[in-house]
């Protein structure tokens, strides 16, 4: 019986497919408050340099917490909470379909305050998923390979720039690879919703002998060093904080729609100290009240600006139409049609 | 006079009646609302799982011997755009699981039919609502029944539930309080007849016995009629015992004369001192009969003609003058000197004036009787606001009698016990005054002892 509910919740469990051990964790580091006493067990897709500043803007206003923040792969976040039930007191991650299924699963607590009550309704699922930045998908640009070609400004101006100059950009593509990357999927998946030009895209790039990346990180660094004329789909948080000190890169957000993901926190059912939880959560809801911060991890805070359709921006919605793409055949059927049109040797 | 007892009320009985009938319906009104609503919602949420499980099923398609399924996107999403509950979904092919969560329970009976089968279940904690909707799919050589099952927590229902019973309740409560006050106006509106019907009966003077002609309401009638019928009785009653008085002071009356003439007869033929004064008491108390039986008659009549007034234009100086001459014999013969102040402007005063002369005679007399002898007696007419007649006498006054009670029929003064008297006088003025809208104001004389009574009437 334990047995067929392990293999059915491993089924289930989509990108966790090879690990079946405890999870992997990246890295660790313990934050001791000046009159600690009180733990805040965080795992988080987000790297420490990247988050730091918000742990420790946190730790002013609560001296009394000390913060053991655990960076995992997001894969390794959900399987945390959904396999291994660590006693976790918060879980953030940018894979919002993962956090959506921990909530939808049962695997969330339920918290409300002022300040979750603040956010807008399209921020927050079920009062137990919490977002708290929002990160568009962007192009990123090498301005020299840009120099005698004009800017696309939609998708359609990109098939068709990619038509006109094939040799131009013939190898010089750089995007996620959907099958490694959780991240690449989920804008995978966004785009093909969103827009019937993204099969056609998709079939171009793969001409054009697009090579496929694990992350952003890399990606940038290849469009600044020449390799890469363009980038698509690159997180454009990412981008924004490589920009200060890359030069030659720019980034082109599409006129058309930029999907835009939401990074969320949920405070498993596990948790030991689900009260510190909550102040975390209250903590990372009110980000928009401390643009420093933005400033110095290069995470966007959620506006309420956004969210109307006026905008461009457009943000992934939180809530069970997300399970849909981590359906097993769902995927399957994705992944194939993606390597297909991706890989056409 | 007993009082009245009071039993309940028709208004109170009515409003508990109606308010009780208003909570009832309020009650009901509140469960229709509640059951038809939620059972709308509940409707709303089956229709919305099994357009999306269609959506599901419609997707199957097979593939190379094999059932194969692109979830549509719109599929779970469509369930999410009304509330934020949990979703959970499973592909069953022959009895294994294609896709989704595998431990979602399947309806008990493989449906063979084509229907959409809901049920509510417990699910990981919490209860769902989940439809199966089966669907044939070829897969090239056969046919594969494949059912796909959609379950969804009912948060998003509860919340509409307890919208629906705040607002069932809000729409009960204030039916009530409307059903209640529009219950308080029809109890008031249904008792006016009875309220206007008490009313003109307590305005009704002492003596009017008239039947009652207020317009009322059918159901009214008989009371209205036994009331008539009653004070008919009443009348005929008091009727039959004044005429009664009248023909027994007629028939006392005249023997009596017959007797003082006689006693008068034999008294001038006496000689022997202590006979004389025998026959002198006689004579006396025959008088005192006599003038009861007169004062019998006079008030049967006052009570009589207070009923119909038989006004016309009199001259109050005229009268009094009249009245001080024709009881100055009387007075005189005890030595009581009558003043009368009065001017000899005119005072003109509508009224009956035979019920007046009677009325101001009788005060006179009184004043007469209880005043000692070699005394005066003082009237004074004057004319301000009302005209007040007032009659000082120098007598014995009242006593402590109570002043308020001595125009009563038979009342007398507490110290009168050595003159005869029937007490019926100043009765007499009393209902008189009050006929004609005045009345008459007893005190004790301010000059000095004696008794001062005053009969006020009001200037037209």
């Amino acid at each position: 019986m334990r047995h067929s509910r392990f293999t059915a919740i491993l089924s289930a469990l989509l990108l966790a497919a090879t690990h079946v051990c405890a999870f992997e964790v990246e890295s660790a580091k313990f934050y001791d408050a000046p009159s600690g006493g009180n733990l805040i067990r965080i795992v988080s897709t987000a790297d420490i340099e990247v988050f730091e500043p918000i742990i420790l803007a946190f730790q002013k206003l609560h001296p009394d917490i000390d913060v053991d923040y655990t960076v995992a792969s997001s894969t390794e976040v959900m399987n945390a909470i959904y396999i291994d039930g660590e006693p976790f007191d918060l879980a953030i991650s940018s894979a919002m379909d993962l956090q959506t299924k921990l909530a939808n699963d049962g695997y969330a607590r339920t918290y409300r305050s002022t300040a979750t009550a603040n956010l807008p309704d399209w921020a927050k699922w079920r009062d137990q998923l919490f977002a708290f930045t929002q990160e568009p998908a962007v192009m990123v640009v090498s301005d020299e390979a840009f120099k005698d070609i004009p800017l696309p400004t939609t998708r359609e101006d990109l098939i068709d720039l990619l038509r006109d100059h094939p040799e131009h950009f013939d190898g010089r593509i750089g995007t996620y690879d959907v099958r490694t990357s959780g991240l690449g999927y989920l804008f995978a998946t966004q785009d093909s919703r969103n827009t019937g030009s993204y099969w056609r895209l998709t079939e171009l790039m793969g001409r054009l002998n697009t090579k496929l990346y694990c992350c952003s990180g890399q990606m940038i660094t290849d469009i600044a060093e020449g390799r890469l004329a363009f980038a698509y789909n690159v997180l454009g948080s990412y981008a924004s904080s490589r920009l200060k000190d890359t030069p030659g890169i720019r980034i082109v957000p599409f006129n058309d729609f930029l999907s835009v993901m939401l990074r969320t926190a949920l405070i498993p059912k596990t948790a030991r100290n689900p009260a510190a939880g909550g102040v975390m959560v209250d903590f990372l809801a009110t980000l928009n009240t401390r643009l420093e911060l933005n400033a110095q991890t290069g995470l966007p805070p959620i506006s309420n600006d956004i969210g109307d359709l006026s905008n461009a921006m457009r943000p992934i919605r939180l809530g069970p139409g997300l399970l849909v793409f981590l359906d097993r055949l769902q995927r399957d059927t994705f992944l194939r049609s993606w390597s297909n049109s991706m890989e056409q040797e | 006079m007993t009082p009245t007892l009071a039993k309940g009320s028709i208004r109170r009985r009515l409003v508990l009646q109606l308010a009780g009938i208003a909570a009832l319906l309020s009650l009901a009104l509140f469960l229709v609302v509640r059951a038809v609503a939620e059972h709308a919602a509940e409707e709303t949420q089956d229709n919305i799982l099994a357009a999306s499980a269609t959506s599901i099923a419609d997707a199957l398609y097979s593939e190379r011997g094999f059932v194969r399924l692109e979830l549509p996107y719109s599929a779970l999403s469509m369930l999410g755009t009304i509330s934020e509950d949990r979703v959970f979904y499973r592909v069953v092919v022959d009895d294994e699981t294609l896709t989704g969560y595998d431990d979602l329970p399947a309806p008990e009976v493989w449906s063979d039919s084509r229907k959409n089968k809901f049920s509510t279940l417990s699910y990981r904690g919490e209860t769902v609502r989940s439809v199966a909707v089966t669907r044939a799919v070829s897969t090239g050589s056969q046919i594969t029944d494949v059912m796909v099952i959609v379950a969804q927590t009912r948060l998003g229902l509860e919340a509409i539930s307890t919208r629906i019973t705040a607002t069932a309740t809000a729409v009960g409560a204030g039916f009530f309080l409307v059903a209640t006050a529009l219950s308080l106006l029809a109890a008031q509106t249904a008792l006016l007849p009875l309220n206007r019907l008490a009313q003109s009966v307590a305005r009704r003077g002492m003596a009017d016995l008239r039947p009652v002609v207020t317009e009322t309401p059918a159901e009214l009638i008989p009371l209205v009629q036994s009331l008539n019928s009653f004070m008919s009785r009443l009348r005929a009653s008091l009727t039959r015992s004044e005429d009664f008085i009248t023909e027994a002071a007629h028939r006392v009356r005249t023997p009596l004369a017959t007797v003082r003439t006689q006693a008068e007869v034999v008294h001038r033929r006496q000689s022997g001192a202590a006979d004389k004064k025998a026959l002198r008491e006689m004579i006396r108390a025959i008088d005192e009969s006599s003038r009861s039986a007169g004062q019998l008659l006079d008030h049967a009549m006052v009570t009589f003609r207070t009923d119909h007034l038989e006004t016309s234009d009199i001259d109050l100086g005229d009268m009094i003058r009249d009245i001080c001459d024709r009881l100055f014999p009387t007075a005189d013969l005890k030595d009581i000197q009558i003043n009368l102040d009065c001017t000899d402007q005119p005072m003109p005063f509508s009224g009956d004036p035979i019920l007046l002369q009677n009325a101001l005679r009788n005060i006179l007399d009184n004043a007469i009787k209880y005043s000692p002898a070699d005394s005066v007696i003082t009237v004074r007419l004057t004319a301000n606001g009302s005209y007040l007649i007032e009659f000082a006498d120098q007598g014995r006054g009242f006593g402590d009698a109570d002043l308020t009670q001595i125009v009563g029929r038979f009342e007398r003064g507490s110290n009168v016990g050595d003159i005869v008297g029937s007490g019926l006088g100043l009765t007499i003025a009393d209902e008189v005054a009050r006929a004609h809208g005045g009345k008459l104001e007893i005190s004790e004389n301010k000059g000095g002892q004696g008794a001062c009574v005053t009969v006020v009437l009001p200037r037209s």
